[in-house]
């Protein structure tokens, strides 16, 4: 190998008194960083090309592995961080642009830290959800400007096709392809369990998830992917997908080498060939044409469902996100920057689009200025990390939110961005059979199912300590909300006061 | 009503009884049973008596089952009591001793008695046969009585080479002298045969083949020589006669069950008459690969006929899908192992594998993409894989090239296949 | 009665559950001193089949009619009564091999040094959860 100045990343610590010579490491590491020595049969590792994964050091069955990430070496330098000089030194190797995966591991602030939800004291009491019902049901679509009733009190207010949920919280967009058909059928079944839905991205449906297709939301992307009548008539809601929070303005790149059989049936393409999404929909350059496709797709699903409309979150998110509603969009879903992808450059993903928290507030506030906040529901994406993330952007005005990294962090992803390699030890992001199936769907299944209640019972007690009963009586109550920390300008935006006011 | 009457009586001591025995026992825990048979010992296995001879397996693990199974069991003995006289219409069996036990159903188990040829001096002492524990008693007594430094075995069978195989382990200058032109030659093929033959000779036991006993001449009534066709004669203090067994049909004869070689039975096991079941080397049963009844005189067959006429006879019904000959034979350290047919009919394809040190040889015969017959020699490893495809007559072109790998594994074998095996209960009947 | 059952599809062919068969069998309190005691290293009874992205990890079926019961010239292997197990006793074991003849899925191994049968899956001896199920990474061997 020529002489590389691309430095290891990681360090593999092997603790002797403890490596059983079990080789577990061994079989388990795709990236050839744990090997057998051929010459004397023993473990060995190679940490040059280690991605950090963790999977040998979870697997191992004596605990003798360490990875850790190499700290900076030589001399430090607030610039010219390990980091920035990593990217400069393969960049000049390679000639090419960086790709990585997974939403931006630059260190933007995270405002949920830095909003306080309410509680009750004595005024109004605080309501125990282990004693009393508590109601996590949530409804996305269009709904009546106001409700009315006929002489003999009966509502006559008509809702647009409705989604109902459970509980607030939905899978966002990761098609089969850039995720493994185990990692599909996880969320495909727990979205069943828990009572909401996934999302299919641009990957077409696999006709065994069909049983599923009831709490589907299928995409219609730049790519139009797997878009059949039937896979419009299965799915309880369409996307429409222009922008996503990891790469705004560009399109997807599904690499041949993963068009496997089942994905080309799925997909519709051929076998082995690349799977591109355009950067823009080339029938798409205004929000009337928007507007067109919206409607071809109420067309063709005869009115029955809604139709959703994902953007990123953009300098002009605001604008957009009002023209969708006003082009007849049921749901907008916004995707903040820290949202997550298969693969993305990593100039992209670290340096477009804006916050979610945000893009929210801003979005929300300007619907309910023009009047239009009831014609459609906003689910936000980016980034979702826990329930109480959850809470407050619910609090701050969305309907729903739609979580993708923390779905993955839940069937094993470790966070070592290294998906767009398609070699994920954890068997998620991945198309190679010897490594999807370490992604049990039964154990897949029930860990996704076990977040979801764990975060559902949480925003019930945290529903319960402020007093409320329903998820309802937080959407858009800007009140339960305080801002630490905070500038006056980025309060103002939020629309929430500052904490001791 | 006698004192001795049972709802089952089993004559017959050994697997197929004993089988029966605990399959009956398991359908039904409260009726009456009991075990008749000539012999005085516990139930014990018989092919390990060879192990016993030459103190490769102490006497006290000769034992079948524990002590006390029969108690455990409730199970009526009479043993050192043959069985003489059945008579069907009265559902009675008569003992040597006059007792006569009425039975409700009744079990031939009794085997097979080994053939003496009718050859001159083979009344001499010294002479055996050697399929019962009292024969190798007899035999260990006789050589530790007498001055014994020389013996022949006539017949290279089974019982015949393990025999050799135990003399030759005591020290005994032994000579195994076999009719056909190679030893085992019912249960391996010529290489089989010839592997097996070196392994004997290895083990230095002298192997005559292709050679047919005369007489036997001795003097003080003490056997002394045996003198083969060829005009030689082999000096020997101690002969053991292990040309063949024939089942011992006498009784059911007598009772007037349709009999050929063996007692005939049908796909459940039962004679002729209704109340009256045979099973293992007395029972002439159907062998699934030449599809025409014929005796087996072969353990698994034994105990698996037993089991099943066991269940019949408490009123489970049970088809019996036949057994395929199949025999696993050390000879001297040597495994050797033989399923199905081992010379093949007409037409048959064989696949064939040796190891590059010649110790290992595997073989099989193919008769329209099935296995109908293997072979292995040396590394019998997972064997049993190639039994299942015999029998379950699994059509093998599409993985056949593996068949004889050496890493031939369940992963080899169609998914179906597979799966059914790996998801599956295990062996149903 | 409860069995072992592998499910190939989901089986990563990382061999935890021969490794710890191994540690169960050994003797030893910590799986590092059953390894360290290599001499005394007991073979497992659960192997690992592997080709390519194909894997399971196959023990005794513990057959309801087991063919090893009915070929033990021995009387090594038994059923248990009770549990309905297939035990096999070592020191009745002869090497006669036609428990290897006669068992479909191969799942006898044989010892050629000790001339004996060198291991059969016990069920961890009603021990609760066999080992080779308690700690197989993703679930791909179960017991019912």
């Amino acid at each position: 190998m020529p002489l590389t100045t691309v430095h290891p990343q990681f360090i593999i610590k092997r603790d002797m008194d403890l490596c059983i010579q079990c080789g577990v490491c061994t079989r388990q590491c795709s990236y050839d960083a744990q090997k057998i020595d051929p010459e004397d049969g023993r473990v060995s590792s190679d940490p040059r090309t280690c991605v950090g994964c963790q999977r040998c050091v979870t697997l191992c069955p004596t605990g003798a592995l360490v990875v850790t990430e190499r700290e900076l070496h030589g001399r430090s330098h607030p610039n010219w961080s390990l980091q920035v000089q990593r990217a400069i030194h393969r960049q000049a190797e390679s000639g090419g642009m960086l790709l990585t995966g997974m939403g931006t591991d630059k260190n933007y602030r995270i405002y949920w830290d830095n909003l306080v939800l309410n509680a009750s004291q004595v005024t109004n009491p605080s309501i125990d959800p282990l004693r009393e019902p508590m109601e996590l049901r949530t409804f996305l679509g269009a709904k009546p400007e106001r409700v009315e009733f006929d002489d003999e009190g009966n509502p006559v207010s008509q809702a647009g096709p409705l989604l109902t949920l459970d509980t607030p919280i939905m899978f966002s967009a990761m098609s089969y392809g850039s995720i493994s058909f185990n990692a599909c059928y996880s969320l495909a079944r727990a979205a069943k369990n828990a009572g909401t839905y996934f999302n299919t991205g641009e990957g077409g449906l696999h006709r065994d998830l069909y049983e599923y297709a009831d709490h589907a939301i299928v995409q219609v992307a730049s790519g139009r992917f797997g878009v059949t009548p039937q896979y419009l008539d299965a799915a309880a809601a369409v996307e429409i997908k222009i922008g996503q929070g990891a790469k705004p303005g560009i399109g997807g790149h599904l690499p041949g080498e993963k068009v496997s059989a089942e994905i080309s049936a799925t997909r519709m393409i051929p076998e082995g060939s690349d799977a591109i999404s355009p950067a823009p929909h080339h029938d798409i350059y205004s929000i009337e044409d928007l507007k067109q496709l919206i409607y071809a797709l109420k067309e063709a699903t005869n009115y029955s469902k809604p139709v959703s409309v994902k953007i990123a979150a953009v300098n002009y998110v605001v604008p957009i996100a009002v023209g969708a509603v006003r082009a007849g969009a049921d749901i907008v879903a916004m995707d903040g920057t820290r949202g997550g992808s298969g693969a993305t450059p990593t100039v992209i993903r670290d340096n477009v689009g804006i916050p979610i928290e945000f893009a929210l507030a801003a979005v929300d506030s300007r619907l309910r200025q023009e009047g239009i906040r009831h014609q459609a529901s906003l689910v936000v994406a980016g980034g979702f990390r826990n329930s109480a993330d959850i809470a407050k952007a619910i609090a701050l005005g969305a309907d729903a939110v739609y979580i993708g990294t923390s779905a993955l962090i839940a069937l094993g992803c470790h966070m070592c961005q290294s998906c767009y390699t398609g070699k994920c030890t954890w068997g998620i992001c991945t198309q190679d059979p010897y490594l999807t199936k370490r992604l049990n769907p039964e154990i897949g299944t029930r860990s996704l199912t076990n977040l979801l209640r764990a975060w559902s019972l949480e925003i019930k007690e945290m529903l319960g300590g402020m007093g409320m009963n329903s998820i309802d009586s937080l959407r858009g109550n800007r009140e339960m909300l305080r801002g630490i920390g905070l500038t006056t300008e980025e309060l103002e935006i939020l629309e929430v006061a500052p904490v001791g006011r | 009503m006698s004192e001795h009457t049972y709802d089952y009586v089993i004559l017959g001591n050994s697997t197929a009884a004993i089988a029966a025995m605990e399959a009956i026992r398991e359908k039904d825990a409260q009726g009456s049973m009991a075990i008749v048979s000539d012999q005085m010992a516990h139930c014990y296995c018989s092919p390990l008596i060879t192990y016993v001879l030459c103190g490769k397996v102490p006497e006290e693990r000769l034992n079948y089952r524990p002590r006390d199974v029969y108690r455990q069991l409730q199970v009526t003995t009479y043993l050192g009591r043959a069985a003489t006289r059945l008579d069907p219409a009265a559902h009675t069996v008569t003992l040597a001793d006059g007792v006569e036990l009425r039975y409700g159903k009744l079990l031939l188990a009794t085997g097979g008695t080994p053939i003496v040829p009718d050859l001159p001096g083979v009344d001499l002492q010294g002479v055996f046969t050697f399929t019962r524990y009292e024969d190798m008693a007899r035999v260990r007594e006789f050589i530790n009585s007498h001055k014994v430094r020389q013996a022949v075995v006539v017949g290279a069978g089974m019982i015949g080479v393990k025999v050799a195989e135990a003399f030759a382990t005591l020290g005994l200058e032994t000579t195994v002298v076999e009719l056909r032109d190679r030893v085992l030659a019912l249960a391996l093929d010529e290489t089989g045969s010839e592997m097996a033959e070196q392994a004997l000779e290895d083990h230095r036991v002298r192997v005559i083949t292709s050679s047919a006993v005369t007489s036997l001449g001795g003097s003080n009534g003490l056997v002394q020589s045996v003198t083969l066709d060829s005009g030689s004669r082999l000096p020997a203090q101690v002969v053991v006669m292990a040309v063949g067994v024939r089942p011992n049909i006498k009784l059911a004869q007598q009772a007037g069950l349709g009999v050929n070689r063996g007692v005939l039975v049908d796909d459940h096991l039962r004679t002729s008459d209704p109340y009256i079941y045979a099973a293992g080397d007395v029972a002439e049963a159907y062998d699934p690969l030449t599809g025409e009844p014929r005796p087996l005189a072969i353990w698994p067959a034994a105990y698996l006929q037993g089991e099943i006429a066991g269940r019949n006879m408490a009123g489970t019904d049970v088809t019996y899908e036949g057994s395929i000959a199949m025999n696993s034979i050390q000879v001297c350290g040597l495994p050797t192992i033989s399923v199905g047919l081992v010379e093949p009919p007409g037409r048959a394809e064989v696949l064939e594998y040796r190891s590059a040190d010649g110790k290992s040889y595997r073989r099989m015969f193919l008769v329209n993409d099935r296995i109908v017959g293997a072979v292995f020699v040396g590394d019998v490893d997972r064997a049993g894989i190639i039994t299942g495809l015999i029998r379950s007559q699994m059509d093998v072109s599409s993985f056949k090239e593996k068949l004889i790998q050496r890493d031939l594994g369940l992963l080899s074998l169609p998914k179906q296949y597979r799966k059914h095996i790996v998801m599956g209960p295990g062996i149903e009947v | 009665m409860k069995r072992v059952y592998a499910k190939e599809e989901v089986c990563i062919g990382c061999r935890l559950c021969e490794i710890y068969c191994i540690f169960q069998h050994s003797g030893h309190h910590t799986l590092v001193k059953a390894f360290l005691d290599q001499e005394n290293l007991p073979e497992p009874a659960v192997r690992v089949e592997e080709d390519g992205a194909m894997s399971f990890a196959l023990q005794c079926r513990h057959c309801d009619d087991a063919p090893c019961v009915a070929a033990c010239i021995a009387g090594a292997m038994t059923r248990d009564p009770h549990t309905g197990a297939i035990k096999h006793d070592e020191e009745r074991c002869v090497g006669c091999w036609s428990c290897v003849m006669v068992c479909p899925f191969g799942a006898i191994r044989m010892d050629n040094e000790k001339g004996k049968v060198g291991s059969k899956c016990d069920l961890c001896e009603g021990k609760g959860i066999p080992a080779c199920v308690a700690h197989c990474p993703n679930e791909a061997l179960i017991y019912e």
